[in-house]
């Protein structure tokens, strides 16, 4: 008797558990969901339905005119096309010096490095905002050799974009920790086997990492799309500006909010899909982040 | 083979190469380095160092001038804060306090004393930031740029509110995930999705959640309260509009602190809980004596991560408030970027990145140093 009532307290205790849950949840997802519905209504509608549960079904007036209207307003498509190839040159730059970097760090000796990589980490405070400004300026006298040929100033192009971000500290320290953790033994023995430093970053090292090469992706992926600052300040022409930057489009004019939802459901519905497909990838980088850092 | 031999094939097989194995180790240790090295210093270290140089110029993105070294003076305008008392004007004949017509107390002009009163050279140039009323006398906060010292001020105050709830909020979250519950992961997921979408397309998305006419909240907080809730403009309110900026950032980012939370819970082995259990503690008590003292690490990493990036506060403040109204929302890096970039006053913008990093710095050392105790 005791027992079954025990088991009926404990049964309400689970439902309670997932109420909590489901309330907390709903807060995290209520937003992104108006989001999208919105994009599918005409403006009428979506103030409309703002005002009740409406707000988050896909009812009404539904269309994809908020969406071609906001084609016609920005060059969705060029910007999307930078902010992908912008961020996907920077990752596999970034990926490959800051692994082997990392390398040189956690398995060679050499004089001086012990003392670099404590620069390295101190660096690691240094909020960006706080270099943006002098940084505008240095990219701005750096010359630079293109199709049109020698060039000084870097603004308004994509290297302005790329070159200042593949390097970083943060991901150089993860690859160091995470290359120290591998056992010794494989470096002996393939340097018994004549294999050249090279050749073991290349061959023993970099096929057995896959987790922290993803981890460095997953940030490098997210820092990168999601910049604003700095392309705000650098594409001054519509050719080289990434979608974060696009936004600023909907900013001032009378307020068209199906089209301003359209576009941003636009710009986040890749990453979320990407995020829900790699979702224990995602969070496990940002977990290693935390405790490694 | 004999060991001899063997010294002997390893010394044959040295002598003719240019370095030993050691030098050649060191050289490509260096050589692998080379472009990461390379690339921080050009756009990280040097960029760094010139934030400095250029605090101590009168540097201008363009100017005829030549750039003039000017001292400390970019960081004296800044920061130059002085109280000023004010006595209410005597009548002439009656020697009483002037009073106008509503009854009130007649002063002097602040404006004589700040603009060039040879009697007052220490108030040349400020302007009023604050002032109250103690008896007949009328006190000023007088500041040399009112506006720096809002931004200074939100910023604190940002970071002061956001640094404890978001890593309570967050360790509540991470204790809910930590349940042993069927699913468990889906709500882990969904907590965690707003920190992977660019702040840009929350901020935008959050101006029509507070917007003062079809707002979300607005509707919300009226069928709450059964249609008693007056609207409100949250944005457009200098009453509101931080607090608003607040829970919008703790909503994007409380994910990112309770994964940390988690990962740490996680190291805590369980068979400190079933000890716990076995002497019969209750859920708090476990709380209070596992969990908590488990975390010190964690804790004291969170706090200060959530420091440093709340002091960076920018994105919001560009997509929702531009710094208003009434300079209720400013902050030190908007106001960096204002100067040093929109109105291409270097120095001054600078000037200002310089102090952010010294205040960043200076709490990371304290945590350095609560770390380093409590071990």
């Amino acid at each position: 008797m005791t027992k079954g009532v025990k088991g009926r307290n404990y049964q309400l205790s689970i439902i309670g558990r997932y109420l909590v849950l489901i309330v907390i949840g709903l807060i995290f997802v209520f937003p992104l969901l108006f989001m999208v519905m919105s994009s599918l209504k005409p403006n009428m509608q979506l103030l409309r339905d703002s005002g009740s549960l409406r707000a988050f079904l896909p009812v009404g007036d539904i269309s994809f005119n908020n969406y071609i209207d906001a084609f016609k307003r920005v060059p969705i498509a060029r910007f999307m096309f930078n902010s992908v190839f912008v961020t996907i040159i920077t990752l596999v730059f970034g990926l490959f010096i800051n692994s082997l970097a990392g390398f040189a760090f956690a398995v060679l000796r050499w004089p001086g490095k012990n003392i670099i990589l404590a620069l390295l980490v101190a660096t690691l405070i240094i909020p960006f905002e706080t270099i943006a400004i002098p940084l505008l300026l240095i990219v701005n006298e750096l010359p630079w050799i293109g199709a049109q040929g020698f060039k000084i100033g870097w603004l308004d192009t994509y290297h302005v974009q790329i070159i200042p971000f593949i390097a970083d500290a943060f991901g150089i320290f993860l690859f160091t920790q995470f290359f120290k953790d591998l056992p010794k033994e494989l470096v002996e023995a393939s340097r018994i086997d004549g294999a050249s430093w090279f050749q073991i970053y290349t061959r023993v090292f970099v096929p057995i990492s896959g987790p922290v090469f993803a981890t460095a992706a997953i940030l490098k992926f997210l820092g990168m799309y999601n910049q604003f600052l700095w392309p705000l300040m650098t594409s001054q022409s519509e050719s080289y500006r990434p979608v974060m930057v696009g936004v600023q489009y909907f900013f001032q004019l009378n307020v068209a909010w199906g089209e301003i939802m359209a576009y941003l459901s636009m710009i986040t519905i890749p990453v979320l899909v990407f995020y829900l497909w790699l979702q224990r990838a995602f969070i496990e980088s940002i977990a290693a982040s935390g405790v490694k850092g | 083979m004999s060991d001899s031999r063997l010294e002997a094939r390893v010394k044959t097989s040295q002598s003719p190469h240019l370095f030993s194995h050691k030098q050649k180790e060191a050289l490509t240790g260096w050589f692998m380095a080379a472009p990461a090295l390379i690339l921080l210093l050009t756009f990280l270290i040097i960029p760094f160092i010139f934030a400095f140089y250029f605090s101590f110029t009168n540097q201008r993105l363009v100017s005829p001038n030549p750039t003039e070294f000017v001292g400390l003076s970019n960081f004296t305008r800044l920061l130059t804060v002085r109280t000023f008392t004010l006595e209410p004007l005597l009548d002439e004949t009656t020697k009483q306090a002037q009073r106008d017509e509503a009854g009130n107390l007649v002063y002097p002009s602040l404006r004589d004393y700040t603009r060039n009163n040879p009697d007052y050279p220490q108030l040349n140039g400020l302007r009023e930031w604050r002032s109250w009323q103690s008896g007949n006398k009328r006190t000023y906060l007088l500041a040399s740029d009112v506006v720096f010292m809002k931004a200074l001020v939100n910023i604190l105050l940002f970071v002061l509110i956001v640094a404890p709830v978001q890593a309570g909020l967050a360790l509540l979250l991470a204790l809910l995930i930590n349940q042993p519950l069927r699913g468990i992961n889906i709500f882990r997921t969904i907590y965690f999705m707003p920190v992977v979408i660019s702040m840009v397309v929350i901020a935008m998305l959050w101006r029509f959640i507070y917007d003062g006419n079809n707002g979300l909240l607005n509707t919300l907080l009226g069928y709450l309260s059964f249609g008693n809730f007056k609207p409100v403009d949250w944005l457009g309110n200098a009453k509101t509009a931080m607090p608003a900026v607040i829970i919008m950032s703790i909503w994007q980012a409380v994910g990112f602190h309770m994964v940390i939370w988690l990962s740490g819970l996680q190291t805590i082995p369980s068979v400190l809980y079933e000890a716990a259990s076995t002497e019969g503690a209750n859920n708090l008590q476990k709380f209070r004596f596992v969990t908590w003292p488990g975390l010190r690490n964690t804790a004291i990493f969170i706090l200060i991560i959530i420091t440093m990036q709340a002091f960076g506060l920018y994105t919001q403040i560009e997509v929702m408030t531009r710094g208003g109204p009434l300079d209720s929302t400013q902050t030190l890096v908007f106001q960096a970027v204002q100067r040093g970039f929109e109105k291409q006053d270097i120095s001054g913008g600078s000037a200002i990145s310089v102090l952010l990093f010294l205040i960043v710095l200076s709490v990371s050392l304290i945590q350095r140093y609560l770390t380093r105790e409590r071990r």
